[in-house]
């Protein structure tokens, strides 16, 4: 039977505002099966998000939302989890918005592992301002700011989110769409803060500026490039060489945030 | 047996015409009708969801029963 995505959208919202073939499209219905797999309630989920072309998701969906300021969603996500921690708080968003605008948010939520989910469409580039080059653009990859190549490395989103502490780390691409519900399930369960990366493709910004011909040129390009991570365990150095890995490819059980603050509350009580 | 045909319904004001479920539906169900996606051999069809999992628009249904 046909999945019944109307439920979770706000009606009269769609067509979306999304270009033709971008993939971000896909990630959303990931999230919606993902979130009514796991039977989460409407008022009890809360989608988070900044500013940019990913971070219109929120508008679609028909549950608690907030749109907020440009990379600041994890402030923001904070705060709705801390005043109520029994919520389901999901963070969406952009690799610009995540990484570079807000950086600083992204790595302090993944330290603090503060129970709540990131989803970062990582679709190389800035799309929504214009196709200006991202932390996560590929170095010589073109961008509107980088009409030469881009000098710059790239992040590695989910090794910066290891580092800085995040708890549960995922990768999947828009052309995997099977799998995306199941890795953002698997983040809304951890209990800490988890992130998932889904590498997209913006046909309209960074596609045509790098050669890509088409959408189906992009998408061929994600199914290429990822390896799913067991079956990297049997491949070479030589053979993973400009591979992605996909899967869940870290997990950690530790205090998470809200809980410790609790306890907080409880010893300054106590001390009274 | 009757093989049992699933009903491929497209949203024609959501469509976007980008080419995804065309390009990767596994047994080339679907075409392009000018500027939306159609469906141009029911016949074929598996029910493997790939075209309603991958639309990107939200414009595909695939209802089996």
């Amino acid at each position: 039977m046909a999945f019944d995505y109307d439920k979770w959208i706000r009606p009269g919202k769609l067509p979306h505002i999304w270009c033709p073939g971008c993939g971000h499209g896909i990630v959303m219905k990931g999230l919606i099966r993902a979130i009514d797999t796991l039977k989460l309630e409407k008022e009890n989920t809360a989608i988070v998000s900044g500013i940019g072309c990913a971070s219109r998701l929120p508008g679609y969906m028909d549950c608690c939302t907030l749109h907020t300021a440009h990379g600041r969603a994890a402030a923001f996500a904070t705060g709705v989890k801390m005043a109520k921690p029994e919520m389901n708080v999901i963070l969406v968003g952009g690799d610009g918005d995540g990484t570079a605008i807000g950086g600083n948010h992204f790595i302090h939520a993944c330290r603090r592992n503060i129970d709540m989910t990131y989803i970062i469409m990582n679709n190389y580039i800035y799309g929504m301002t214009g196709g200006q080059f991202s932390p996560a653009t590929p170095t010589g990859h073109k961008a509107s700011t980088t009409p030469y190549g881009n000098p710059d490395p790239n992040f590695d989103i989910a090794k910066l989110a290891i580092g800085a502490g995040a708890t549960f780390v995922a990768r999947g691409t828009a052309f995997h769409a099977n799998q995306i519900d199941k890795l953002i399930a698997e983040a809304i369960q951890h209990k800490g803060f988890s992130v998932v990366e889904i590498l997209d493709d913006c046909p309209t910004t960074y596609g045509r500026r790098n050669k890509y011909k088409s959408v189906i040129e992009m998408m061929n390009r994600l199914k290429e490039v990822a390896v799913p991570v067991k079956a990297a365990e049997k491949m070479t150095a030589e053979q993973l060489q400009g591979k992605v890995l996909t899967g869940v490819l870290y997990k950690e059980e530790k205090p998470h945030y809200t809980e410790e603050y609790a306890k907080v509350i409880e010893r300054a009580q106590a001390a009274k | 047996m009757e093989k049992k045909l699933p009903k491929i319904e497209i949203i024609e004001k959501y469509c976007k015409g980008c080419h995804i479920c065309v390009e990767f539906c596994p047994t080339k169900v679907l075409e392009m009708q000018g500027f939306v996606a159609g469906v141009k051999n029911l016949e074929a069809c598996i029910k493997c969801m790939q075209c309603e999992l991958r639309c990107p628009d939200f414009a595909i249904k695939v209802i089996t029963d």
